[in-house]
């Protein structure tokens, strides 16, 4: 997929859209690749960005569907009205987390 | 467009039965991503190496699952499969289409994608060959105006698939079409949206013929068994006797020896406590022979290829339940099975594996479901029983 541009900076993405280097992300960037999804970033998303974001610096790894519903008390359903590729191609790629691997 | 040189995929073309190359290239006459697909498997086989990258994660909105990435790991040089994604359409039950409708998936799969199908893949579902990201979302929505959607993919429940059933079989058990229709309709969130440690396949098989190899392929398998004796006729039976011979292929291949055959009176006893349910003898005399007349089916757990685990075949759980709209034991069973499942397994853990890890008994604790004989897979194999605290305090 071709770089995100935000200002005068040009962030290399994968062809799923997520981010090649994850040291890159900050907040500017979450909107830019919220922008790609056709997301507007609200204080609900943010909320789940950080969680997310949170996990992720002390796992290592993302935190699977049934945990993440769990800890922030959201339903599978209020997941994909907020991040309508749901949690992983949705939530995971504008948090900035790698990406999921998983089987087909 | 390139014509590619292709000695090795040429060979797959030879010999009297139907190729897929043929197919290919047929595709190709129309579709550049066809003939990329060609160029790229022949180097393929000359590499002796797959040239798909792995994972990738595309889909359309609102859907965790049924689209597929594939990226081609040659793109400057295929650019045509650069992208290449598959889309996994849910099945009507039975694989039962009227031509119209097939034109319709051709249509637009012709328009939007590479033309190329699988009907139908390992799931069940139709599956279309590759697409670019850009036309995922056009092309759900022209299969949605035609009334498809899509299949499960990924670590979620997979689209449930039956046999043909009573729609074209004399031995079903139960409506398989019309459990396998329930099913999913009842379970579209956990087939579209990926909330679990790993798949979850259901399968519905009208009797023990098992025709969509439910005990292999999937970690529910619903198959169609009886209660009560095997129905006989004897006067067809009679006819059996005129043309072959009942004992060469019928009493002598019954594996627990529990068939009977008097040649002097020409007629069939059945020991029936001791039928296994290989169904040869019914399969062998149909005339003469079917299944009891108290139909449902067996539940059985844990059937999958080799991930964690090597490869199991599903094992009874219940041996016989009722399958009547509207299903409600079965669902409220199956409610509890991945509860138990999805709250204990470890990332890409399967049904059948939890329960191997964490024993049977647990298993049997959390679903509420009776221990009973038919679960020991292999009768008479282990002489060591394990006791519950509870049941020695008792």
């Amino acid at each position: 997929m071709a770089d995100l541009k935000i200002g005068d900076r040009s962030l290399a993405l994968d062809e799923d859209g997520f981010l090649e280097d994850a040291e890159e992300w900050d907040e500017e960037v979450a909107n830019a690749i919220a922008a790609t999804e056709e997301v507007d970033l609200t204080e609900e998303h943010w909320a789940i960005i950080r969680y997310l974001r949170g996990y992720y610096d002390e796992f290592q790894v993302a935190p699977m569907v049934r945990k993440m519903l769990k800890d922030t008390g959201k339903s599978q359903a209020e997941i994909y009205e907020l991040f309508p590729s749901g949690p992983g191609k949705g939530a995971c790629k504008i948090a900035g987390l790698p990406k999921p691997t998983g089987c087909v | 467009m390139t014509e590619y040189k292709t000695p090795m995929m040429d060979e797959l073309e030879k010999g009297p039965w139907p190729s897929f190359v043929t197919e290919l290239r047929e595709a190709a006459k129309g579709s550049a991503m066809a003939e990329d697909l060609i160029g790229q498997m022949e180097k393929s086989y000359e590499e002796k190496k797959g040239l798909w990258k792995h994972g990738g994660i595309v889909g359309v909105k609102g859907y965790g699952s049924g689209v597929i990435g594939r990226y081609s790991d040659l793109p400057e040089e295929f650019p045509n499969v650069r992208e290449f994604h598959t889309m996994r359409v849910n099945q009507p039950g039975g694989w039962f289409y009227n031509t119209e409708t097939l034109k319709k998936i051709c249509d637009i799969w012709e328009e939007k994608g590479s033309g190329l199908f699988n009907f139908h893949g390992a799931t069940g579902d139709i599956i279309l060959l590759g697409t670019t990201t850009a036309e995922l979302q056009p092309t759900f929505d022209l299969l949605s105006e035609q009334g498809f959607d899509l299949g499960g993919s990924g670590s979620a429940l997979r689209t449930p698939s039956s046999c043909v059933g009573p729609a074209r079989c004399e031995w079903a058990c139960f409506d398989t079409l019309d459990l396998c229709y329930d099913l999913t309709m009842a379970f579209q969130d956990y087939m579209h949206r990926p909330a679990w440690p790993y798949k979850f396949k259901i399968k519905i098989s009208g009797c023990p013929n098992d025709c969509v190899a439910a005990i292999a392929r999937s970690d529910l398998s619903i198959i169609g068994t009886w209660k009560g004796p095997i129905q006989v006729r004897q006067e067809a039976v009679k006819e059996y006797a005129a043309s072959w011979s009942i004992d060469r292929y019928v009493t002598n291949t019954c594996p627990t020896k529990a068939f009977y055959y008097d040649d002097e009176k020409k007629e069939v006893r059945i020991d029936n406590a001791n039928c296994v349910r290989c169904m040869n003898c019914i399969n062998k005399m149909p005339k003469a022979l079917k299944p009891g007349k108290e139909r449902g089916a067996s539940l059985l757990i844990g059937g999958k290829a080799t991930i964690l685990r090597s490869a199991f075949m599903s094992w009874v759980i219940v041996p016989f339940m009722k399958m009547e709209p509207p299903y409600t034991e079965l669902k409220d069973l199956i409610g509890k099975i991945w509860d138990w499942w999805d709250e204990n397994a470890k990332s890409r853990e399967r049904i059948g594996e939890l329960i191997y890890r964490k024993g049977m008994p647990e298993f049997l604790r959390a679903t509420g479901l009776p221990a009973v004989p038919q679960m020991v897979r292999q009768p008479r194999a282990n002489p060591y029983v394990f006791w519950d605290q509870d049941d020695l305090e008792k």
